[in-house]
Parts: structure tokens; C-alpha cells; sequence
């Protein structure tokens, strides 16, 4: 495998010509299983893609006057953005707490949170009507200010440029780049604050985005605190997926990780398990609260009824405990398979909130059932980013180590401020 | 603690960008200056007691918006609840009621606080000085008008390649130059009354107390999600003649209004907050092992 370039191994325009084509050739084998089977789907929904953009979004999706979002918009970008929210919580605990212990992961969950943003809430491009359109909300002279979906498209950009710099650093080692390094790691700490607080509300936005949806939701499901649910639910959606994410890219790359780092993922594992059990925990109890309030108790009685307590006991409760479990017994099985359940949660809940429990009452012969045309694109899309991700991950420095030159300049930085650190620790003592 | 040019001008820059997009994101305030003196919305009243169900108002509709103009004499129509369409922006449905049938005309209700104006982030949906809510085409098609809407009136057009969203625009080409809706223009038995919705509201209560028992005493849309511009007069209870009674009297924007208020309150504190737990936690970690994180 051909290392990084070295520092400053690339001087000129033509250097670095050379150095891109050498790395887009590919690095592992190519006909593997994942390969084979993912590439005639990715190849098929560009097909329908391409088909979608030419005909109108009803010759592949069943979309209908009823039901106006279909799972575009309920999965790729509700679900899509709730898993992205790994980035934001790690790096808080990262960049704020400085908890060096969950250090290793940072890079891959921005790198996914990145490539979600992209890829998910890019599929809000194929589902816009008129797509040409897109860029209006950001120039023009007509913005739609009182717009809850004003704020998340907005919000989605910058943050898209947040992750982008938080991750940059990355790519600045990658291409040797030192002195590009070193601006872009000190703008790390202005781009997570800035990003926390544009998670917070576009998480909690795609919550509101229902909130004039009042009489076409279930009652069970709709209230004022809907935002509030988006928010709180993004944490445990976050880290289940870091969790499931670095499982599977731990198998895989695992010629990457040195040794010291695959034992401390064990830890890593546990601790996240155990945030996960608190933010399902509070969810849980927000959950229970705005029900008593709700005073919509007789509708537990009924089928939709049945549904709900599902996800509430099946999917929130019962892996709130599973956490709990695995946490106490230090079980990492029991720990990813609470991860699991949790996203699925996730994934009925947005749907619940899209196309379930969204009029409720039309019979299900009118109901709007995902076309396999639907699904395919959004596998297409899912699998896309995988093989971006890989490449990535098998150019840059995202899970194995910083190049020395990197690792080098942290230190003597550290030394640096050591010495300059004390009289001032000493005059705050005063 | 002592701060250094650096890390000042850090959080200085930080917080004036916050504070501006706060600026440009807060729902504006009205200068007394700028207050126009209250110009009342135009409405339709609708009578459904003197409908007849000859879908004149249909037709009359599909030529002024150049859309396929129906077959008017053909009554199988009638066999089910209809709703507007893509290429019918108004349609007359028949309903069989405790007081036998009764003809209702529906199409956009144009609400005094549209909730498709709200979740419009564009503005392709406007809610016009004369009273209508009208579509253009700097629409980016994200359909979130469609759910936004109590009546769910918005139509999309999902089989084309330029697609548009289609529904009454109260005929505002028409009313710019002072002329009526052609629906009711074209009502041979007086069923639409056009004009400005306060007097439209007095002349139903006129009608409703004139003629005690021929009216339910209720204007459906006087108060209904913070008052429309159609309103309707009806013999039997709205239920049975295709309207949702469960909708309330708080207008749809409301409901996004308490969300959006506290963005620019969460876009100022949170970083505020960050940036301060992050000092705190650096000045600990300096101590201990000078860390400085990458």
C-alpha cells in the first residue's frame, strides 16, 4: 500500500497531478464480494436517476397528492441526518470536554457525518420538483424567513462546510500539505462550536418541519415538543451508529489500527454505551411525559395504539436496558445489538412521523408504499458512500495514525505552551 | 484570567456573526412607519344551500386558467367525494346528508395566515394584499406546502419534468384589474358572493338571521385556522359535507412560531456556552499535561 505523501513532497501544479492520478487507482482487490453485489445497484439507481430527472418524480416513486414525502425525505434525510449526529456529540466531547479517550474515533464519525450530509441530505436534491431551484433559499432576493425549512437548508450548508474544515486536516496530511495543516487544525475548535449549535437546531428543525402537519399526525405522535424528541433522539441515533460504524470499519480496516487502539476501542465501546443509555433514558421519560400530558391514554387501545407502544418499549426501553446490561457486564455483544435496535427505533420513528403515522387514517389501499425504484436509488446512494468513505479511509489518515511530520508539530506545540502556560497558572492563583 | 489579542478577537468575531444571523433570522418586527392602513382580504362567501351542482364554476375556471376544461354535463362525477387535481383547481362535490344532497364547491381556502405561505422558503407561495394566495415559479418543488396545509389544497404535479404546483389563485390576474373570480362570474344561482371578507361575514349573518332554520348559525372559515378567505354557509353540520371540524382556530404559522424564535436565542447562548466549558476545560488540561489538542 503506498504511504502519504511526505511533507512538502508536493511542490507544483504537475506534482500534484501526478499524486491524485496515483491515489484514484485502486488500492485493494477488486472483485470482492461487497463489489460485486454493490455495483450493478449503484450502477441500476443512477439508471433510474437519470430516469427521474428526465420524466418527473412520479415515473419512479409512488408519491401522491396524499402523500407528498416519501421515503427520501422520511429515511435518506430524516433518518440520514439523525445517524450524522454521531459527529457533532463526539467532537463536543472531543473538542469541549477534551475527553481523549474517544480521540481515535473523531475522524471517521466526521468523515461519515460529512459524507451523510452530502450523500442523505443530498437526496433532498432528487426529491425537489424543481431542482434548478436548489440554490435559491442561499441566493436570490426572496427568502422564506419565517420558513422552518429556511433555517435547515441553511443550516445544512454551514454545517456541511463545519464537518468539511473539521475534517480537512485530514486532507492537508494526506497531500503532505504542512503549513496548509496547521491553518486549517486551528480553525478545529471555531468549526465544532459553530457546528454544535447548527446540529442543535437543524436536528431539532427536522422535527418542526411537522409541527403544521398537526391534523394529519397521529395524535400519539404529534405535539408541541416534537423538536425537543429530533434533538434528544439525535444523540442515542448518533452514537448507536458510531457504535455499529465502528465495528464493522474496525473488521475492515483493521490492518490500519495499531494494536494500542484496537484495545482501547473496547473501552471506547462501554463508554458510549453507557451515553447511549442515558440519552435513551431521558428520550424514554420525555416520551412518557408529553403521553400523561397528552391525556390521549384511550388511544392506546387502538392499533395505532399498539404501534406506538411499540416503539416505545420495543425500541426505546428495551435497548435503553440492553445499554444498561452490556455496560454493567462489560458485554460488547449485548452493547451492539442495543445499538441496533436503537437505530431501527430511529428509523420507524421518522417514518412514523413521514409516511406511518402521517394520516393515519387513510386506508391502507391509498397509502403511499415505497416503489422498488424508491428503494433502489436509496441503496444506490447508501452504497455510494460506503465506497467513498473507503476510499478515503484507505488514503488519508482517518483511522490509522497522523504522519510523523503531523504527530511532531502537536508536540512541540504541547512544550510550548507548557512553558508559557506556568507563570499564567500562577498569577490566576494569585 | 488574561486573554490574548488572538483568542479575543476569537470570540469578538464569533458573537458579531452570531448576532447578525440572529438579526437576519428573527421574523421581522414592523416599523410604525411602514404599517399600511388595514386593507380588508377579498373573499368568496360560498351558499351551499343554493348550489345546484351544475359545475358551471368548474368550467368557467379551467378556461380562465387554461387548464382541460371538463365535460360539465356528465353527473357520474358525482359518485364519490372529489378533490382538486393537478389540471381542476376547483370542483363541486355531491354529499348525501341528513337534509338530502347538497353541492359543495371546493378549492384553496385562501387562509388570512397560510401555513404554505409560512413553510414556503422561498416565497413562492404569497399571501397577496387583495386576498389571494398565489404560486411562482422560483418554487424550488420540496412540497412542503402540501403537508403544511389544513385543506390540503397544493397539487403537485409528480409526471413532469418541470412540475408545478397548482391551485386556485382566487383569478389575482383578474383581480388586479378589478374584475371578479370567474367561478363567480359564471354561478348562474348566486351561490358565490365575492367581496371583502368583513362585509361577506355581515351579509351571512344576515342571511343566517333572516331565515331562522334554514342555517347551521356558523360560517365555516370566519374563524377556522385564524379565518379564510372563502366562507361557507351550509343547512346541515360541515362534517357532513366534507369539512374538518377538528382543525381549530389558531392560524397554521403559529405552530412553527415558538421554534423559530428560539433559533436566534440558541444561535447566540449555545457558542457562548461552548466556548466557555471549553476555556474552563483547557485551563484544567493545561495544568495536568499541557495538551493541546490537534
Amino acid at each position: 500500500m503506498k504511504e502519504l505523501a511526505k511533507a512538502g513532497e508536493i511542490k507544483n501544479v504537475k506534482d500534484f497531478m501526478v499524486f491524485i492520478r496515483r491515489e484514484l487507482k485502486p488500492k485493494g482487490k477488486i472483485f470482492t464480494i461487497f463489489n460485486v453485489i454493490s455495483l450493478p445497484i449503484i450502477l441500476l439507481g443512477f439508471a433510474l436517476i437519470v430516469i427521474r430527472l428526465v420524466k418527473g418524480l412520479g415515473s419512479v416513486t409512488n408519491l401522491s397528492q396524499e402523500f407528498p414525502w416519501g421515503i427520501w425525505i422520511g429515511f435518506d434525510v430524516m433518518v440520514g441526518v439523525a445517524f450524522a449526529g454521531g459527529a457533532y456529540i463526539l467532537t463536543f466531547v472531543v473538542y469541549i470536554l477534551r475527553s481523549e479517550k474517544y480521540h481515535p474515533l473523531v475522524r471517521a464519525t466526521v468523515l461519515n457525518g460529512f459524507l451523510a450530509y452530502v450523500f442523505y441530505a443530498g437526496a433532498i436534491f432528487l426529491d425537489l420538483g424543481r431542482w434548478w431551484n436548489i440554490i435559491n433559499p442561499i441566493f436570490g432576493n426572496k427568502f422564506g424567513v419565517n420558513s422552518v425549512l429556511f433555517l435547515v437548508s441553511w443550516h445544512f450548508l454551514l454545517y456541511m462546510i463545519s464537518l468539511f474544515i473539521e475534517f480537512s486536516p485530514a486532507v492537508a496530511e494526506w497531500l503532505g500539505f504542512r503549513r496548509v495543516r496547521k491553518i486549517l487544525a486551528s480553525l478545529t475548535v471555531g468549526a465544532v462550536v459553530f457546528g454544535i449549535a447548527l446540529s442543535t437546531l437543524h436536528q431539532s428543525g427536522l422535527g418542526a418541519l411537522f409541527l403544521m402537519a398537526k391534523d394529519k399526525i397521529h395524535p400519539l405522535w404529534y405535539t408541541e415538543f416534537i423538536p425537543v424528541l429530533f434533538f434528544v433522539s439525535s444523540v442515542f441515533a448518533g452514537l448507536s451508529m458510531v457504535i455499529f460504524e465502528g465495528t464493522i470499519s474496525h473488521r475492515v480496516f483493521a490492518d490500519q489500527i495499531d494494536h494500542d487502539h484496537q484495545e482501547s476501542f473496547d473501552r471506547i465501546l462501554i463508554g458510549l454505551g453507557k451515553a447511549c443509555a442515558g440519552a435513551l433514558f431521558v428520550y424514554f421519560f420525555m416520551k412518557i411525559l408529553i403521553l400523561i400530558h397528552g391525556k390521549q391514554w384511550s388511544l392506546l387501545a387502538t392499533p395505532m395504539g399498539t404501534w406506538y407502544l411499540i416503539e416505545l418499549i420495543g425500541l426505546v426501553l428495551l435497548p435503553c436496558s440492553l445499554f444498561l446490561h452490556g455496560v454493567r457486564y462489560h458485554n460488547l455483544a449485548v452493547i451492539r445489538m442495543a445499538a441496533i435496535l436503537s437505530m431501527l427505533g430511529i428509523i420507524i420513528n421518522r417514518l412514523n412521523y413521514s409516511v406511518i403515522a402521517y394520516k393515519w387514517y387513510v386506508p391502507l389501499s391509498q397509502r403511499y408504499i415505497p416503489s422498488w425504484m424508491e428503494i433502489t436509488i436509496t441503496l444506490a446512494i447508501i452504497l455510494t458512500e460506503v465506497w467513498v468513505f473507503r476510499w478515503i479511509a484507505n488514503r488519508m489518515p482517518v483511522l490509522r495514525e497522523s504522519p510523523e511530520w503531523a504527530m511532531e508539530e502537536k508536540t512541540v506545540k504541547k512544550s510550548v505552551t507548557i512553558r508559557k502556560e506556568v507563570p499564567k497558572w500562577k498569577v490566576s492563583a494569585i | 484570567m488574561d486573554i490574548d489579542r488572538r483568542s479575543f478577537l476569537k470570540v469578538l468575531g464569533g458573537g458579531m456573526a452570531g448576532a447578525a444571523l440572529g438579526n437576519t433570522l428573527l421574523p421581522r418586527r414592523l416599523k410604525a412607519a411602514e404599517i399600511v392602513p388595514p386593507k380588508q382580504f377579498s373573499g368568496v362567501l360560498v351558499d351551499t344551500t343554493r348550489c345546484v351542482g351544475c359545475r358551471s364554476c368548474e368550467a368557467a375556471c379551467a378556461e380562465a386558467h387554461h387548464l382541460t376544461v371538463p365535460d360539465i354535463n356528465d353527473q357520474s362525477v358525482f359518485e364519490k367525494e372529489r378533490k382538486t387535481t393537478v389540471s381542476q383547481w376547483t370542483v363541486v362535490s355531491r354529499y348525501n346528508t341528513e337534509k338530502g344532497e347538497v353541492f359543495v364547491k371546493k378549492q384553496c381556502m385562501h387562509c388570512n395566515q397560510p401555513g404554505c405561505v409560512s413553510a414556503c422558503l422561498v416565497k413562492a407561495m404569497e399571501k397577496r394584499k387583495e386576498g389571494p394566495v398565489t404560486w411562482e415559479t422560483n418554487c424550488m418543488g420540496c412540497r412542503y406546502c402540501m403537508p403544511s396545509c389544513p385543506f390540503e389544497i397544493p397539487k403537485f404535479e409528480y409526471h413532469s419534468a418541470n412540475p408545478k404546483i397548482q391551485k386556485c389563485n382566487l383569478c389575482w390576474e383578474r383581480l388586479k384589474k378589478g374584475e371578479k373570480p370567474a367561478c363567480v362570474e359564471a354561478c348562474p344561482e348566486e351561490a358565490l358572493l365575492f367581496g371583502p371578507r368583513k362585509e361577506l361575514i355581515e351579509e351571512a349573518n344576515r342571511r343566517i338571521y333572516q331565515k331562522p332554520g334554514k342555517y347551521l348559525t356558523h360560517i365555516y372559515g370566519e374563524h377556522e385556522v385564524g379565518g379564510t378567505g372563502y366562507l361557507y354557509l351550509s343547512k346541515v353540520p360541515f362534517e357532513q359535507i366534507g369539512f374538518r371540524t377538528d382543525l381549530g382556530t389558531t392560524p397554521y404559522p403559529e405552530f412553527t412560531k415558538g421554534f423559530l424564535y428560539s433559533v436566534p436565542l440558541v444561535l447566540l447562548l449555545w457558542p457562548a456556552f461552548l466556548i466557555g466549558v471549553n476555556t474552563l476545560t483547557k485551563r484544567e488540561d493545561e495544568r495536568k499535561r499541557g495538551g493541546e489538542i490537534r
